[in-house]
């Protein structure tokens, strides 16, 4: 059994089933890719896997560590070695990075306010923080800025990289993480986690594009379509799909690797209200 | 007809209290308001005719004037109920015993000192500030800037004091502002000469004394040409009181070229109705800058105001409120254009929780020939449940044509979109709200002197502990 194991796992997003049965498994020190088509449902994958309460899991278990990943909150996740490097992250106005990656480091370590010995140190922060803002190119002006407030596209796939590694999971979903980068920035951000790779960290990279795996090589493809996975293999399946696109499955043309041609649409917004 | 006060004054009394003037000390207080009462306040004061008068007319004013029909209910207000003359040495003797256990424990969770929480608890007066406050006064001095009491201001700096008192918010200006002439008692005087800029904080906590905590306090701050100065009133901490009404006035004088910013931070207990007038005048170039936080009170109605009075005034509000169970914030500002070429904004933050009401209560007031006037409003809202509510009544009134006006109101909910994404780091529930709180209104709290800011961060904590969004 893989470390991180997903069974037949069945999701509803506004009464309408989206998984339909993904059964997968990942195991620390590999490299998967997870494909699919616009709307295939890889981004429910991700949401779903890390909590977010908009997507409803109608059946199916996760298994990782012992536990059943489902019952529990995404901070409890968070907590246990679970990433995810959002699509589209969220802007939090008046919460700067420096205090939000400090209060998510503290709050790994176990330190709820009471016992000052499991806070993070000044120096022990500038420490962590050092060597990945330099492999991702951000300077020191980008901590005292609100969380992905004003950030151009790339500078927050790089901030959800540099939050990665500082947090450094165990098991680290990556969606579209490519999307919206220029080939410089998919350069820095395929650096730093090539540089995270090793036996403790396993990744699931989502994409629609076989771009990023130019840059990070999987050990494992599998192909989701319609709620589905279709087909699992190794890295010469993205390669194939990189030739024929997914027109075995969808009417889509083959433009897999040119990268931005067709930006996923933004999903529904669960529970997020602004009246003016 | 004089009525001559009991006299009680303890062995102790000019050890402990020295500080203060000894025909200032014990007052046996009656309940409601007469004639008589403001006679005795004032002869106990020893003051001079020309104020016995005034409070006497104010008396009369109050009496005739109806109670505000809009704004927060407040026909449960008991005039005839209330003490309006208690003297420090009364409430000093209060017990610790007698402070409720919640406030204690905030105190505790707050890490207030020993000797603090007795002193916000309206139990004792706080001796080591009375030695800050010395050294202070002498620095201050030294530049001819005066800061007092504005009790003790008025028996030092009659000529001064009479120039000014009044004359920004005269007692026919609503009914609690004639109460508050009647029988005020405390507050601060501050006079800062020309040129002069004071580099620190002026804090009321400094000048610490028995009157500080007076429900009718009564502020007078002249800025004279081209001076500066930041005075900060009230503290995080809740301040815990019998007394039912707090009415207190603020008035405020920056002459040209000066600029004066009033920091308060108010955490009244929650059975406090807190009705305070809050007004400056600003000349040529002035600057005047409100920054208020309301957390504290059953119900505050406060809505400080500036009068640009000369071309190129400036004035800003920048306020913030939090409304928990049984509260109700009905907060703003005001921007009085009397000139051309003068600009203001009121930025207005409110939070409610657990059915709290917040309300944003604004004017902009253009008057005729003041063109070219720039004024912006922005008032955002944040409710924390389904149960809680936020209102807000932006009023314009403008009788010239060249003028820029902009408004713009929000209303939102902590969004689920921001708390998945800092629980998906690992940051557990309520943490993640208080983060996004402490964000909201983190355009206010960036404004503060640190400690304040820090305070105010933990404060934030405390009251959001148990709420579940």
């Amino acid at each position: 059994m893989a470390d991180f194991e997903i069974k037949d796992l069945h999701v509803t997003v506004e009464g309408r089933e989206i998984l339909k049965g993904v059964s997968l498994g990942l195991s620390r020190g590999e490299v998967h890719a997870v494909m699919g088509p616009n709307g295939s449902g890889k981004s429910t994958l991700s949401n779903t896997l890390m909590g977010h309460p908009g997507y409803e899991v109608t059946s199916g278990a996760v298994l990782y560590k012992g536990h059943d990943l489902l019952a529990m909150q995404p901070d409890e996740r968070a907590r246990l070695g679970v990433y995810l490097a959002f699509q589209y992250p969220t802007v939090v106005p008046g919460v700067t990075m420096a205090n939000f990656l400090r209060t998510a480091l503290n709050a790994k370590r176990g330190y709820d306010g009471k016992d000052k010995s499991k806070a993070i140190t000044p120096r022990e922060f500038r420490a962590l923080l050092k060597e990945p803002m330099q492999v991702l190119r951000m300077d020191d002006t980008f901590l005292s800025r609100y969380i992905n407030d004003g950030f151009s596209g790339g500078e927050k796939k790089r901030a959800e990289i540099l939050q990665m590694a500082v947090l450094k999971p165990e098991i680290a979903m990556l969606d579209e993480t490519d999307s919206g980068l220029d080939i410089d920035s998919i350069k820095f951000v395929s650096e730093s986690i090539n540089s995270m790779r090793g036996p403790d960290l396993g990744v699931l990279i989502i994409t629609h594009y076989t771009r990023i795996l130019q840059f990070i090589k999987p050990d494992f493809v599998h192909v989701l379509v319609d709620g589905l996975v279709v087909r699992s293999g190794g890295a010469d399946v993205a390669d194939e799909l990189e030739r024929t696109g997914y027109s075995e499955w969808v009417d889509e043309p083959a433009v897999i690797g040119a990268g931005e041609s067709g930006v996923p649409a933004k999903p529904a917004s669960w529970g997020a209200e602004e009246v003016s | 007809m004089a009525v001559v006060p009991q006299i009680n004054v303890g062995d102790d009394y000019r050890e402990k209290y020295g500080f203060f003037d000894p025909e200032k000390y014990v007052f046996k207080a009656k309940r409601g308001l007469s004639e008589e009462i403001v006679k005795e306040i004032s002869w106990m004061k020893s003051e001079p005719d020309w104020m016995t008068q005034m409070r006497l007319r104010s008396l009369r004013i109050f009496e005739k004037k109806t109670m505000p029909t809009w704004g927060a209910d407040l026909s449960v207000v008991a005039f005839a109920n209330i003490f309006y003359y208690l003297k420090a040495s009364e409430t000093q003797g209060k017990s610790w015993d007698e402070v409720p256990d919640d406030i204690k424990r905030t105190f505790d969770r707050l890490g207030v000192p020993e000797a603090e929480r007795k002193f916000l608890a309206g139990v004792a007066a706080q001796y080591e500030s009375e030695v800050v406050y010395h050294s202070l006064h002498e620095e201050l001095e030294k530049k001819g800037v005066i800061f007092l009491d504005t009790d003790t201001g008025l028996r030092e700096h009659p000529e001064i004091f009479r120039e000014y008192f009044g004359t920004i918010i005269p007692p026919a200006d609503n009914k609690f502002a004639a109460l508050n002439t009647a029988v005020w008692s405390g507050g601060s005087f501050i006079y800062v000469p020309k040129g002069v800029k004071v580099d620190i904080p002026l804090q009321a906590y400094f000048r610490i004394n028995a009157e500080n905590m007076g429900q009718f306090e009564r502020t007078l701050i002249i800025c004279d040409e081209g001076s500066f100065v930041h005075y900060i009133e009230g503290c995080t901490a809740p301040i815990y009181t019998t007394d039912s009404l707090h009415s207190a006035v603020v008035e405020i004088i920056v002459k040209r070229g000066a600029r004066c910013r009033y920091t308060t931070i108010q955490n009244w207990s929650t059975n406090v109705y807190n009705l305070v007038t809050k007004r400056a005048a600003a000349y040529a170039g002035a600057t005047m800058e409100w920054v208020d936080g309301n957390l504290g009170s059953q119900i505050t109605m406060k809505y400080p105001s500036v009068y640009l009075m000369e071309p190129g005034a400036k004035g800003d509000v920048l306020s913030v409120a939090f409304a928990g169970k049984g509260q109700h914030q009905d907060a703003g500002g005001k921007m009085v254009h009397v000139a051309p070429n003068t600009t203001s904004t009121i930025t207005s933050k409110s939070i409610s929780k657990a059915g709290g009401r917040t309300s944003y209560r604004g004017l902009i007031k253009v008057h005729p020939g003041a063109h070219n006037v720039k004024s912006f409003v922005k008032c955002d809202a944040l409710l924390l449940d389904d149960e809680s509510i936020s209102d807000t009544y932006p009023y314009i009134e403008c009788d010239e044509n060249d003028v820029n006006l902009g408004h713009e109101a929000t209303v939102s909910k902590v969004s689920d979109e921001q708390l998945f994404y800092l629980m998906s780091r690992g940051i557990p529930q309520a943490e993640a709200e208080t983060m996004i709180v402490n964000g909201f209104i983190e355009p206010f709290t960036k404004e503060l002197p640190l400690e304040y800011a820090v305070e105010l961060n933990r404060l934030i904590q405390l009251e959001m502990e148990g709420s579940v969004g």
